[in-house]
């Protein structure tokens, strides 16, 4: 079946199966391959897009429950959004592979509540998963977007805090 | 990974044994896999080394032997180099290195794998000669085109300076930096002289392809004329396909074809979905002659009977036996604690994955590959070629903590036999869904630990037997090697509270399970950590003493200085007591030769441990990139945490009873504890990150509910379904 969708802005036309789930279209038809599978059910979030803003699982989402709802994935953020920005300037990635997911969920929680607390940040982020375990730089990061805790300069530009190795003991991580 | 590979330099007689029994054929015994990698090879190293790449722009560019998984391992291997050669840290990139394990072997293995938290250990002496080497290559080129000394000119951030004030750019002394001979002896930095390695600079070089989407993993692979695979598996370890009927399958859409290969009967389609549909539409009969049909209960019984002594037929191998422990055979008055721990799964954030194409004796793999030597040696084997001509591109993998390096190659051999179907060099990507990927086996064991200690006058171990019954996971390998599986000891052999007892009697037995096993991040230390650890609070409590303190003691009589050091900064940093409504636990141990201290703030929630905050010391000799080093603690903690609060895998007759995350918990972030690191300063040479800061978090978290609640824990994880 014909269907057109609206993907980041662009209307995008697809040859799929009305029950074929929009991460399948994304990744096999559309070759956006940004966003991930995890589990295939809804449990892991690494598949999360927005469906009007609202953050949604792709896997289990057919594209015929789509309809004209405007479609942004992790390509759509254009790299340096804010959020992206911050993610980077945290070193959240490990692996990498949830965070399009945990990126996603997490623009979608500070475009509701711009100054989340602690618990809007586990409530709203509690669904994606990371294996690494890099929860408390995604906390951080997300604190940073929102500009209620300190940043950590600027991406990968010098430090101050810099500590020649063998001069003393290295402290980090408070306050993460 | 571990151990069992440390002992060798570079490729030895034990290669030529995997080599052997890996390729099997006359032809090839007596090359090393260094000599069979190299059969074909088409690596050409550049003018500055294997390692290191300079283009005119003046970038340089690291080729990484090892796999970037998540551990951070290209942000502390391309710091190494560029340290060493003087370059601006911001115009360096990192590379994936082809499959060649003439260039590009692990050091402590003889083969191309990255694991046991050696990437950086491995790498040290050779990308900081690597990296000199090109730096005096430049300065020679310099001299020259100035006509003064080498003495006289210095380099920093990719810039030559003469005393005279000249200057000259890596790009600017290329073409003249490339004529000079590579030199044959360099001169290493003294450490005190470091200006990058050791500092809050060395950041993630992948950060941005992470957050936008394009970071390439082998899920995102499109190739021309891909198609994709996936298998029916038996529901059984060990059963063989019996017969199989495709109709169904084959008249789904986009599915190309339906056949057997030795794991099962594998649907070729056109595109991810359809595969899947066309599984779910296949009948396939299952010969389960062979198959391992006890359950977990029955295995984890099976092994808490052998650590009794009830079953007679098991075979002991004693790893630390020192004077006579009749004497516990009687004593009255002896401290006894059983313990049990459960199949865990890795569950990799992105399940296993390989894409294979296969034109006659031609193979080329692209994907995360973990062990590349290991990987080549097998597909080398079903398609029949040389290793060296089984090409492998390296990209980033969606997490293993040990799961993507198994001597058969699994899940790749499977997409090798598929690929070779299929045939004509067309590429195939086999996809496990997460159901498949949790229910392939690949477990960290079953693991029962039965310790019997008696306490000197003092309070101390003057008599330890100590009991450990698994599943091994190197017998059978080609490099299991001989003695006790060290896999399933270490950490309880060598523990610092064995060497300040005077009697020990420590044996291991290893009973055969049908269950694939394999190491999980931290391998051994996943079980021993926990029961030294939680034992020693236990055994401080029986002498009246406070674990700390107790602990302090031990380390001085078994001149454990370093463990004495994390711990001592661990305690110092977490302050003196803990947040009003929270208990400290206290853990140490040491594993792929760092040692980690933590003290970890614990409460109970509903009847479940919650973690708040988690104070973490380690020494891991020369911190190189403080920054990553904190990532890995914060992750291992997690991880670590997420197995002792949750991890489970069980079996009923045989079946795998998890299939994917609303079964098999995992730890999220409103689970998730602070960590805060503290890195002990150290000029020994770097050891492991990666692994070491993931065993530590089950012993403290037990240890605070101890002090809390005077129970000990005694069968992890701690929060059960049944419950």
């Amino acid at each position: 079946m014909a269907v057109t969708l609206d993907i980041n802005g662009k209307p995008t036309s697809i040859q799929a199966a009305p029950d074929t789930p929009l991460l399948w279209v994304l990744r096999d038809e559309l070759s956006m391959t940004g966003t991930k599978f995890g589990c295939g059910m809804a449990q892991c979030g690494a598949c999360t897009v927005h469906l009007d803003g609202q953050p949604i699982r792709s896997c289990v989402t057919p594209i015929e429950a789509v309809g004209t709802a405007k479609i942004t994935t992790i390509e759509g953020l254009g790299g340096q959004h804010p959020v992206q920005q911050a993610w980077v300037r945290h070193d959240v990635p490990q692996c990498g592979y949830c965070q399009s997911g945990q990126i996603m969920s997490a623009c979608a929680l500070l475009a509701q509540k711009p100054k989340p607390t602690d618990e809007d940040i586990d409530n709203a982020m509690s669904g994606n998963i990371c294996r690494c375990g890099a929860y408390q730089r995604i906390r951080a990061a997300i604190r940073d977007a929102a500009d209620t805790g300190p940043p950590l300069g600027e991406p990968h530009a010098d430090i101050d805090e810099a500590i020649v190795a063998g001069s003393g003991a290295t402290h980090r991580g408070a306050g993460r | 990974m571990n151990a069992p590979f440390k002992s060798q330099q570079g490729p030895s007689r034990r290669d030529v044994v995997v080599a052997s029994a890996l390729v099997g054929g006359s032809l090839l015994v007596g090359c090393s896999p260094a000599d069979l990698m190299s059969a074909g090879s088409k690596v050409e190293p550049g003018v500055f080394g294997p390692f290191i790449k300079i283009a005119p722009d003046g970038v340089v560019t690291v080729i990484s032997k090892h796999l970037e998984m998540g551990q951070g391992n290209h942000a502390g291997l391309s710091a190494i180099v560029a340290e060493e050669l003087d370059a601006d840290w911001t115009k360096v990139r990192v590379e994936q290195a082809p499959a060649n394990a003439k260039l590009y072997a692990n050091g402590g293995m003889g083969v191309q794998l990255t694991g046991g938290s050696s990437a950086i250990s491995n790498s040290w002496d050779q990308l900081r000669k690597a990296g000199a080497g090109a730096r005096a290559m430049f300065v020679q080129a310099a001299a020259n085109r100035w006509n003064v000394a080498v003495g006289e000119i210095t380099v920093k951030d990719s810039v030559l300076t003469h005393t005279s004030g000249k200057t000259a750019t890596f790009g600017e002394l290329l073409a003249d930096a490339a004529k000079v001979p590579a030199p044959t002896d360099v001169k290493l930095k003294d450490p005190k002289t470091f200006t990058l390695i050791g500092t809050d600079r060395v950041r993630r070089k992948d950060a941005q392809a992470k957050v936008d989407g394009t970071a390439r993993y082998t899920q995102d692979v499109r190739l021309p004329d891909m198609l994709t695979a996936v298998v029916a598996h038996p529901p059984r370890f060990g059963a063989k396909v019996k017969s199989f009927d495709a109709a169904e399958a084959k008249k789904v859409a986009g599915v190309v074809d339906v056949f057997e290969i030795p794991t099962g009967v594998a649907v070729v389609a056109q595109s991810t979905f359809a595969a899947r549909m066309g599984r779910e539409a296949l009948k396939v009969e299952w010969d389960e002659d062979k198959a391992e049909k006890r359950g977990s209960a029955a295995i984890t019984q099976l092994f808490k009977d052998v650590a009794a002594g009830k079953n007679t037929e098991t075979k002991w191998e004693a790893f630390d036996t020192r004077g006579d422990a009749a004497a516990l055979n009687t004593a009255k008055d002896a401290f006894e604690a059983t313990y049990e721990f459960p199949y865990l799964a890795h569950a990799t954030m992105e399940p296993m994955n390989c894409v294979a194409a296969v034109d006659g004796s031609k193979v080329k793999l692209t994907f995360g590959s973990q062990g590349q030597t290991l990987d080549q040696l097998n597909a080398a084997k079903i398609v029949g070629c040389l290793p060296g001509s089984v090409e492998i591109e390296t990209l980033f993998a969606g997490g293993s903590f040990g799961r993507r390096a198994t001597f058969q190659s699994d899940y790749t051999a499977e997409c090798v036999h598929i690929a070779k179907k299929v045939g004509k060099g067309r590429p195939v990507k086999l996809v496990w869904t997460r159901e498949d990927d949790m229910q392939a086996g690949y477990f960290r064991p079953i693991v029962i630990h039965a310790v019997k200690i008696q306490l000197d006058k003092d309070g101390y171990p003057a008599a330890w037997r100590h009991r450990i019954v698994s599943q091994s996971i190197m017998k059978g390998s080609p490099m299991g090697g001989k003695g006790p599986d060290q896999t399933a000891i270490e950490g309880t052999a060598g523990s610092p509270y064995l060497k300040a007892t005077p009697i020990v009697d420590a044996q291991v037995a290893l009973p055969d399970v049908g269950v694939p096993v394999l190491w999980w991040r931290s391998v051994g230390a996943t079980h021993t950590a926990f029961v030294m650890e939680h034992t020693i609070d236990q055994l401080a409590a029986k002498a009246g003493k406070d674990p700390i303190e107790y602990r302090r003691a031990l380390y001085t009589k078994a001149g454990a200085d370093r463990h004495l050091a994390a711990l001592n900064l661990a305690v110092e940093k977490a302050g003196p007591q803990a947040a009003a409504g929270w208990t400290r636990g206290v853990a140490v141990h040491e594993s792929f030769g760092s040692v980690v201290a933590q003290v970890a703030e614990v409460k109970l929630e509903n009847g479940a441990p919650r973690v708040g905050r988690v104070v973490t010391a380690i020494d891991c000799g020369v911190a190189i990139s403080p920054d990553q080093i904190a990532a890995q603690m914060e992750g291992g903690t997690c991880y670590g945490l997420s197995g002792v609060l949750f991890g489970e895998v069980t079996l009923t007759d045989g079946k795998v009873d998890q299939s994917n995350f609303d079964t098999y918990r995992v730890l999220r972030i409103n689970e998730a504890p602070s960590v805060e690191t503290n890195i002990v300063p150290s000029g020994n040479p770097p050891s492991g990150v990666g692994e070491p800061g993931t065993p530590v978090i089950g012993p403290a978290v037990a240890n605070a509910l101890f002090a809390l609640n005077k129970t000990p824990t005694t069968r992890l994880p701690f929060v059960r379904s049944e419950n």
